[in-house]
C-alpha cells in the first residue's frame, strides 16, 4: 500500500510529544521554585535590628561586599539543621552572613539564637513577612548570595548543608568576590 | 505468605499475558484454528490469576499485615474497615494492580462476549490486549510492586491512609475512573486488530459501539464522581479545577465522545471510516497518557501520586511501544482521510464532522494548557509558568458553547439532508417564548441579565423539553440506541444547565462569627450556634452547629467539622451542606479567630447538584445503548443455529 | 537526608486545603475583586492550589497583601503585578500574553479556524441531486426516520 504523508502526522505529533516528556524528566524537583530576583537589587526595607530593637537596618547596612543573607525562624525544623554549617561559615570565612528572621516572635528567636548560638552579623526582624514576599521566599529556610553592589546573584532553596555550600553556594561566592576584586 | 502468594500469582498473569499477546496472533499468522481459539481460555486464566493477587492484596490490609510496605504505607489499625479495603487502591502500585485486573476482566468480556467476531478477528483483538496486559504487568512487577515486604523491621502501626481519602468517594471514584480508561482499550484493539487485516469496513465499528459506548459510560461515571466528592471533601465549594490529573481524565472523555459520535457515523453511513480507527487509537493513548502524567511526577498537582521517574520512564517507553507502535501501523495501512459518501452541509454526517472537530479542538487545547508548563520549563531551562482555570475557562467554554447549539441542532438533521425548517414550522412559539420566560424569571430572581447566560439556559431548555416532547410521542422511539442518545443529550443539556446556573447565580461569603451572630445570604439566615468538640474512629474534632432558616421557617441544621487526624498529624476541613435540588446550603469551619469567634464560609449554590445529575443521566444513556436489540439478535440468531459461531 | 527534606516539604504541603480568612472589605465589588484575585493566584509553596484553597504560611501572607492593596485602592492590574515581579509567571494562573505564550493563547484559536477550514472543504462538495417525486419524497422521509438513529 502507498504511503499517504498526511497519515504520518499523528506519528510526528507524537514523536514531538514524547520528547518533550522525555526531556522533562531532566527538570528539577517540582516544588523548588526558581527565584525571578537573581540579577536584580535586594529590595529596599526598613526594619527592626533583632539584638538592638532601637536600631533600623535598611538596605546599606547590607552592601559593601559579597555576603549571605539567610531567611530563618524558630518554628522552621530545616534551620536548625543547617545552623551548624552557617556558624561554621561565619567562623571560618569572613564571608558576612546576615539573618531574616521571618514571620517569628522576638522572645522565641533570641532565646534560639542564645541556645543555639549566633552566626549573623545582624537579624532583621521580618515579622509580618513583607520584606520575604518581597525576595519572593515561600518557605523557610532559604539562602541569598548578594555581591558587592547589593544585588541578588543567586537563591537556594532548603537547608544549607555542608554539600551545599561546597557545591552550589562556595563556587558563586567565590565567583563573585574574584569580580569585586579584579 | 499470602503477601507471597499475590506475588506469584502475578508472575503467572506475566506468563500468561503473554501466551495471550503470542499464540492467538501465531494462530492467524499461521491460519491454526486451534491456536487462535486458545484465546478465550487464556484470557479467563490471567482474569483469575490476577483477581487472585488482588485478592491477596486485599487480604493483607484487611489483617493489617505492616510487613507489607505498601499497606503499611497506606493503612492503619485504627482505619475503618470499609477504608481498609479501599486503601488497596489509594496509592500508586495498588491502584495499578487494580488497573491491570480491570484490563484483564475488559479482555475477559471481549473473549466472552463478542461471538459476532470471526475467529481471525477475535484472535488478533485478543492478542492485542494480551499484549497490554503483559506491558502493565511487567510495569508492576518491575518497577510497582504492592508486594514489595518491609521485612525484617516493620512498623507495629501503618502511616494511615491520607485523610482525604477516608471518604465513600475513594470506594467509587478510581474503579470507575479505570473501568472507562482501561475499557477504551477495547475499541483500540479491534482498531489494530482491523488495520491488521488490512480492510477497513463498516463491521470494525459495529463492533466497537457497545464497547466504546460502555467504557465511555463508566469513565463519564468516574468524572462525576470526582467532581462530587471534590465539591464536598476539599471545602472550598468548588468542583472542577482543570487540575493535571482531572485533565488526564477529560481528554480521553472527550475524545471518547468523538470516536462514539464517529462510529455511528462508520457504521451507517460509511464515512470517516480510517478518521475513526484514528479516533480509537488516540481515545486510548489519552487514557495511557493520563496515567502517564499522574504516575511519573512529571506534572505537579495536589493529586498525582509520589514522584518515582523510574516509573516514569517505563510507562514513557509502554507509550512509545504502544502509540508509536499504532500510529505507525495506522500510517502504513489506513487508506487516506477521504469521505466515502457525499453528504450536505446541514445534514447528520455534517453535524458529526462538526461535533468530532470541536471535540478535537478542545481536546487538544486542554492537552496543550496542562502540558505547556512542562514544555516551557523544558525550552527555557527552568523557568516555571502556571496555567490555570483561567486560561481553561476562557479557552474551553466557547468550544463547549459551539457543541451545545449543535447539539441543539443536531436531532432536526437527517442523514444527508435536514428538516430544520419543519421544526422551525411546528415549534416556533415554544423556540420563542423559552428566552423570555427566562429572562423574566432571571429578572425576578436575580440581579443582572447575561446575554450568554440566557442563551446558553434557553439551548438547554429547547433540548430538554424537546427530547421530552419526543419520547412522550409513543412510538417514535425505535431502538434502545436511540433512547440512550437522547438520555446522554438530555443529560448534557442538564449538566451544561447546572454549571451555567451555579456559576452565574452561586453567592457565598468568608465571615467571622460569634456563637449566636447569624449572616444572610440569598433569602437564607444562618445562625452560629456554637463549637463543640466530638471524637471519630481516628479523629478528634472540633464540630460547629449552624441553624439554616428561611422566612422564620427551619430548613437545615449543618454541622461542618475540623477534623484532627492524630496517625498523620493532619488537620482536615469536613463542610456541611443541605443538599437539594434547586439549591445546596454548604458551610465550612475555618480557624478559630480571637476567644470565641471563628471563620466560616458560607455557599448558596443553586442547582449545582444539576451537574452531577446530569453526569449520571448521561452516563445511563450509554449504558442504555447496550441493551439495544440488534446485540441481542446476534445472540438469537447464533442460539437458535441461524448464523455460525466464532467460539 | 533529601529524604528528611522531602518528608517535611511534602508535610508542609498538607495545609494546603480549604483555608478561610474573615476579610472585612467596605462594599461588595472590593470583596469580589478580591475573591477573583485570589483565585487567580497560585500559592508558592503548594502542588497547584489557589491562593483561596491554601492554608501555608506564605498563602495567607499573600492574601493579607492582597486585602491591604485593595484598600489602599490598587487595580486587579497592579496588585497582579505586585505578585508577578516577586514570584513570577509561576504566581499567576492566567498566563500573560507574552512571546513565551504566544502559542498557548493562540494554538485554540488556530485550531479552530483550522477545523472550521476543514469543515467547509468537505461538508461543500455538491453531491449529485437525482430527481424524484413527492410521493417518493414521502416513502425516502419515512424509510430515513425509521433507521434513526
Amino acid at each position: 500500500m502507498t504511503l499517504n504523508k498526511s497519515l504520518l502526522i499523528p506519528l510526528g505529533v507524537f514523536g514531538l510529544l514524547v520528547v518533550f516528556l522525555a526531556l522533562g524528566f531532566r527538570l528539577q524537583d517540582p516544588h523548588l521554585l526558581p527565584s525571578v530576583l537573581i540579577d536584580k537589587p535586594f529590595p529596599e526595607f526598613e526594619l527592626q535590628d533583632l539584638r538592638q530593637p532601637d536600631q533600623l537596618r535598611t538596605l546599606a547596612d547590607l552592601s559593601g561586599e559579597v555576603s549571605l543573607v539567610n531567611v530563618w525562624a524558630t518554628w522552621c525544623p530545616n534551620c536548625l539543621i543547617e545552623h551548624p554549617e552557617l556558624l561554621r561559615i561565619s567562623r571560618e570565612t569572613d564571608l558576612p552572613l546576615y539573618g531574616v528572621n521571618y514571620n517569628d516572635d522576638n522572645g522565641k528567636a533570641l532565646g534560639w539564637l542564645a541556645r543555639h548560638e549566633n552566626p549573623y552579623e545582624f537579624s532583621i526582624v521580618d515579622d509580618k513577612g513583607t520584606l520575604a514576599i518581597d525576595l519572593g521566599v515561600y518557605g523557610a529556610p532559604e539562602t541569598f548570595v548578594l555581591d558587592a553592589s547589593g544585588v541578588i546573584r543567586f537563591r537556594h532553596v532548603g537547608p544549607v548543608t555542608p554539600e551545599v555550600w561546597r557545591e552550589t553556594l562556595l563556587p558563586v561566592v567565590e565567583h563573585l568576590q574574584g569580580m569585586s576584586d579584579g | 505468605m499470602i503477601p507471597e502468594f499475590g506475588h506469584f500469582s502475578l508472575i503467572l498473569a506475566l506468563g500468561l499475558s503473554v501466551a495471550l499477546a503470542v499464540l492467538p496472533a501465531l494462530g492467524v499468522y499461521r491460519r491454526d484454528a486451534l491456536l487462535m481459539q486458545t484465546g478465550p481460555s487464556i484470557a479467563t486464566g490471567l482474569f483469575v490469576l490476577l483477581a487472585f493477587s488482588f485478592g491477596c492484596l486485599m487480604y493483607s490490609f484487611i489483617q493489617d499485615d505492616f510487613s507489607v510496605a505498601y499497606v503499611a504505607n497506606n493503612s492503619n489499625s485504627a482505619l475503618p474497615l470499609q477504608y481498609k479495603i479501599s486503601a488497596v487502591w489509594g496509592a500508586h502500585e495498588g491502584s495499578f494492580l487494580l488497573w491491570t485486573l480491570i484490563a484483564s476482566g475488559w479482555t475477559l468480556a471481549v473473549a466472552a462476549f463478542s461471538r459476532g467476531l470471526t475467529f481471525d478477528m477475535k484472535a488478533r483483538v485478543l492478542s492485542v490486549l494480551g499484549l497490554l496486559c503483559a506491558g502493565f504487568a511487567s510495569f508492576l512487577l518491575f518497577t510497582s510492586n504492592p508486594f514489595d515486604r518491609n521485612l525484617p523491621f516493620h512498623p507495629a502501626d501503618g502511616g494511615d491512609l491520607n485523610p482525604l481519602l477516608q471518604d465513600f468517594g475513594l470506594i467509587v471514584h478510581p474503579p470507575m475512573l479505570y473501568m472507562g480508561y482501561v475499557g477504551f482499550a477495547v475499541p483500540f484493539a479491534l482498531a489494530i486488530a482491523t488495520l491488521t487485516t488490512g480492510r477497513l469496513d463498516a463491521a470494525w465499528a459495529r463492533w466497537s459501539r457497545p464497547w466504546t459506548n460502555a467504557a465511555w459510560a463508566f469513565l463519564t461515571v468516574g468524572i462525576t464522581l470526582g467532581s462530587w466528592w471534590a465539591y464536598y471533601e476539599l471545602g472550598w465549594g468548588g468542583w472542577w479545577f482543570w487540575d493535571a490529573v482531572e485533565n488526564a481524565s477529560f481528554m480521553p472523555w472527550l475524545m471518547g465522545i468523538a470516536l462514539i459520535h464517529s462510529l455511528a457515523a462508520s457504521e451507517k453511513r460509511g464515512v470517516f471510516k480510517s478518521w475513526t480507527v484514528l479516533l480509537a487509537i488516540s481515545t486510548f493513548s489519552l487514557s495511557l497518557l493520563g496515567a502517564f502524567l499522574v504516575r511519573s511526577g512529571v506534572l505537579t498537582s495536589v493529586h498525582a501520586f509520589a514522584v518515582d521517574p523510574t516509573r516514569g520512564i517505563f510507562i514513557l517507553m509502554f507509550l512509545v511501544l504502544v502509540i508509536g507502535g499504532s500510529l505507525t501501523l495506522y500510517a502504513w495501512k489506513a487508506s487516506g482521510i477521504k469521505s466515502e459518501a457525499q453528504f450536505e452541509w446541514n445534514s447528520r454526517e455534517a453535524m458529526l464532522l462538526i461535533n468530532n472537530l470541536l471535540l478535537v479542538v478542545a481536546t487538544a487545547s486542554v492537552l496543550l494548557g496542562t502540558l505547556y508548563p512542562l514544555l516551557y520549563e523544558v525550552i527555557t531551562d527552568g523557568k516555571k509558568i502556571s496555567v490555570g482555570p483561567p486560561y481553561f475557562n476562557r479557552v474551553f467554554v466557547p468550544i463547549v458553547c459551539l457543541l451545545f447549539v449543535a447539539m441543539a441542532v443536531s436531532p432536526f438533521s437527517r442523514w444527508r439532508r435536514t428538516s430544520g425548517e419543519v421544526l422551525l414550522r411546528q415549534h416556533w412559539p415554544f423556540l420563542l417564548a423559552t428566552p423570555v420566560v427566562i429572562c423574566l424569571v432571571t429578572y425576578v430572581v436575580a440581579t443582572g441579565i447575561d446575554v450568554i447566560v440566557i442563551g446558553v439556559e434557553t439551548l438547554a431548555v429547547w433540548i430538554l423539553v424537546l427530547l421530552a416532547r419526543h419520547w412522550w410521542q409513543a412510538g417514535s422511539i425505535s431502538s434502545a440506541s436511540q433512547l440512550g442518545m437522547m438520555l446522554a443529550h438530555a443529560g448534557i443539556a442538564v449538566a451544561i444547565l447546572g454549571v451555567i446556573v451555579t456559576i452565574t447565580y452561586s453567592e457565598g461569603r468568608d465571615v467571622r462569627m460569634n456563637p449566636g451572630e447569624s449572616i444572610a445570604l440569598a433569602g437564607y439566615d444562618i445562625t452560629f450556634e456554637g463549637v463543640q468538640k466530638v471524637r471519630g474512629p481516628n479523629y478528634l474534632a472540633d464540630q460547629a452547629e449552624f441553624n439554616v432558616t428561611r422566612d422564620g421557617e427551619f430548613v437545615a441544621k449543618l454541622r461542618p467539622e475540623k477534623r484532627f487526624y492524630s496517625v498523620g498529624q493532619n488537620v482536615m476541613t469536613e463542610a456541611d451542606m443541605d443538599p437539594g435540588l434547586m439549591r445546596d446550603v454548604y458551610v465550612a469551619l475555618g480557624e478559630k479567630v480571637g476567644d470565641t469567634a471563628w471563620a466560616v464560609r458560607v455557599h448558596v449554590k443553586p442547582f449545582v447538584r444539576w451537574i452531577w445529575l446530569g453526569g449520571l443521566l448521561v452516563a445511563l444513556g450509554g449504558f442504555v445503548t447496550l441493551l439495544d436489540k440488534r446485540y441481542r439478535r446476534i445472540r438469537e440468531l447464533v442460539s437458535n443455529n441461524v448464523v455460525g459461531t466464532a467460539t | 537526608m533529601v529524604r528528611i527534606l522531602w518528608v517535611i516539604l511534602f508535610a508542609a504541603s498538607f495545609n494546603c486545603f480549604a483555608a478561610i480568612d474573615a476579610y472585612p472589605f467596605p462594599d461588595e465589588q472590593l470583596q469580589q475583586r478580591y475573591d477573583g484575585l485570589i483565585a487567580e493566584l497560585r500559592c508558592p509553596q503548594c502542588l497547584n492550589t489557589n491562593l483561596a484553597g491554601s492554608d501555608a504560611m506564605i498563602a495567607q501572607d499573600l492574601r493579607r497583601e492582597v486585602h491591604r492593596m485593595l484598600l489602599d485602592g490598587h487595580t486587579d492590574d497592579e496588585i497582579l503585578a505586585f505578585m508577578y515581579e516577586r514570584y513570577g509567571d509561576f504566581i499567576l494562573y492566567r498566563p500573560r500574553l507574552g512571546a513565551g505564550t504566544l502559542v498557548l493563547w493562540l494554538g485554540p484559536l488556530l485550531l479552530l479556524m483550522f477545523a472550521g477550514f476543514v469543515w467547509f472543504r468537505l461538508a461543500r462538495a455538491k453531491p449529485e441531486v437525482l430527481e424524484i417525486n413527492t410521493e417518493e419524497q414521502a416513502r425516502l422521509d419515512d424509510l430515513l426516520r425509521d433507521s434513526d438513529p
